[in-house]
């Protein structure tokens, strides 16, 4: 197990290399003539106005939070999952109550509204 | 026979002889897993290349063109003189980014999408690591990419950039949820997380078992890496190009290597999970696991390509609509059905992997797949009746919007569509 994440590591190490090394090269061969208009922020051709950092409302925020209720309901499924084939019927309908009582959570989502883009 | 078969074990067996001759074993070792690693690195590059020439050849015969065909035969060097190009085009930093961000997000895209190939099995042994977490590191790893474009879209500092990223990542956590829950499907019937188990655990393939699980993964699949009809990380008509707008030269070419690798990496995994991975007829001792993989992840990824030249973009409220109120659901009654499906076919005291058991979870599944197009079907009846009734005069025309809203769910003609 251990030997396979360090296989992992160095997967990672080369993975890096070979998309660091294309750049690499492109910054040797590649042309460089900035001048103020080539490097202004680019919109469409209009002149930029303001900065784009900026307090923003992000308004579908509600789907992180739902996201966040189904990401942990999947962290208690996998296990179950895996263990499935030596579960008791008991162990089974239980995790089916979970899932009906987490699709309670959906529909209420659904009913209040937040399932709408706004 | 070997040497056909597997081709790679052997070059590597000739590779420690060769090596053990000067080195001691643990160096061989590592020198090993470097090896590994650089040639499923690479592998995964040139897949690349072949993918965007399928992709370019596909798209263009369904628009009734040629495609690429100056460079190369049939146009078969066309993806070498991309590169070159993206190598000479001028680089372009914005005043006003986050040099760094901007510098370290196309390498973070390229990276989460290599190294999903560390766990993807090609065939019996022939695998980066065989962990026994195999999916659920092709999970995690995956996710890494939606924090390049986030990173992408803030640091250059454009507002539509910004715009462009926000977007994109509500749409990828979005599918993320039907993804996740439906890969549960398959991990439950093999009662492992390695995905070399998986494969070892389907002697009928399990898209014959679990068609419904096939289907969605696929789809959430092709959603989270922003293939189209779900491509509205680029909808250049909206956001001009989103996260990307400001990158050029060799950094937009990782963005979309990224992209693409990632479309081959989700294709290995619906082979892997659904179709029997490396299993194929054994015809005279001659298996070849590794080209029966090979072979199945193209055709997966022809169905991507037929699909982005035939369906036209949806619109996000559609997207998220046909995400939380169709395909959630639908993930969750399948998880129910499966696992209720799986205990009645044992106590009916079929062995699990037979033909019999497949059918028994083959009923249940259709069943479950009817129910939910007639369902969606009347939804969207309701909502067409609505829309579509004479105004009455006393009832003013924003209300009856708003009843139609609050009365069923929007994406019924998208998703009798994908089907």
């Amino acid at each position: 197990m251990l030997q396979d994440f360090a296989f992992v590591g160095i997967f990672i190490v080369v993975a890096i290399a070979l998309a660091g090394s294309p750049l690499l090269l492109a910054w040797l061969i590649r042309p460089a003539k900035p001048n103020p208009i080539k490097s202004s922020t680019y919109e469409c051709g209009v002149e930029t106005y303001g900065d784009a950092w900026v307090q923003f409302k992000v308004q579908y925020y509600i789907y992180a939070l739902v996201f966040v209720l189904f990401d942990i309901e999947s962290v208690f499924l996998f296990p179950w999952a895996v263990a499935y084939n030596q579960l008791p019927l008991f162990a089974v309908l239980e995790m089916v109550l979970f899932i009906l009582i987490l699709t309670g959570a959906l529909v209420y989502a659904w009913r209040k509204g937040d399932l709408e883009w706004v | 026979m070997n040497v056909i078969n597997d081709p790679f074990t052997w070059v590597a067996g000739l590779l420690i002889n060769w090596l053990s001759t000067f080195m001691p074993p643990d160096a061989v070792n590592v020198t090993m897993a470097v090896v590994r690693a650089a040639f499923l690195a690479i592998f995964a590059l040139v897949m690349f290349m072949v993918m965007t020439w399928i992709e370019r050849k596909g798209v263009a015969r369904i628009q009734n063109r040629i495609g690429p065909n100056l460079a190369g035969p049939w146009g078969l060097l066309q993806p070498l003189a991309d590169g070159v190009k993206a190598l000479t085009k001028e680089d372009i930093t914005p005043d006003h980014a986050d040099r760094l961000v901007y510098n370290i997000a196309p390498i973070l895209s390229a990276v989460a999408a290599l190294i999903v190939f560390a766990a993807i099995p090609f065939g019996p042994g022939l695998i980066g690591a065989d962990m026994n977490i195999g999916i659920f590191y092709i999970l995690a790893v995956s996710g890494m990419g939606v924090l390049a474009i986030l990173l992408a879209g803030w640091s250059s500092n454009n507002k539509y950039a910004l715009l462009g990223g926000f977007r994109v990542v509500a749409q990828l956590v979005s599918y993320e949820v039907p993804h996740v829950l439906s890969i549960v499907a398959p991990v439950m019937l093999a009662g492992s997380l390695s995905l070399v188990t998986i494969v070892e655990k389907q002697p009928v393939w399990f898209v014959l078992v679990l068609p419904a699980s096939a289907v969605i993964v696929m789809l959430s699949g092709m959603a989270e890496i922003g293939r189209s009809p779900f491509d509205l990380l680029d909808a250049e008509s909206e956001i001009i190009a989103g996260h990307h707008i400001e990158y050029s030269g060799m950094k937009f070419a990782l963005f979309f290597l990224a992209e693409y690798v990632h479309a081959f990496a989700v294709s290995c995994i619906v082979t892997a999970l659904f179709l029997g991975g490396w299993r194929g007829p054994d015809i005279a001792g001659v298996t070849v696991p590794w080209l029966w993989f090979f072979v199945k992840a193209i055709l997966v990824f022809n169905v991507m390509v037929w699909a982005r030249g035939t369906l036209p973009r949806l619109r996000i409220d559609q997207l998220m609509a046909f995400n939380w109120k169709f395909l959630v659901p639908l993930s969750l009654a399948n998880l129910i059905v499966v696992a209720v499906a799986d205990r009645v076919a044992q106590g009916l005291e079929l062995t699990a992997g037979s033909w019999p058991w497949a059918l028994v979870m083959l009923t249940f599944n259709t069943a479950m797949i009817v129910v939910a197009m007639a369902l969606v079907g009347a939804a969207g009846r309701r909502t067409r009746m609505v829309r579509e009734a004479p105004v009455e005069p006393e009832v003013e025309p924003h209300e009856e919007a708003e009843r139609g809203l609050a009365h069923g769910p929007e994406p019924a003609p998208t998703a009798a569509g994908a089907h």
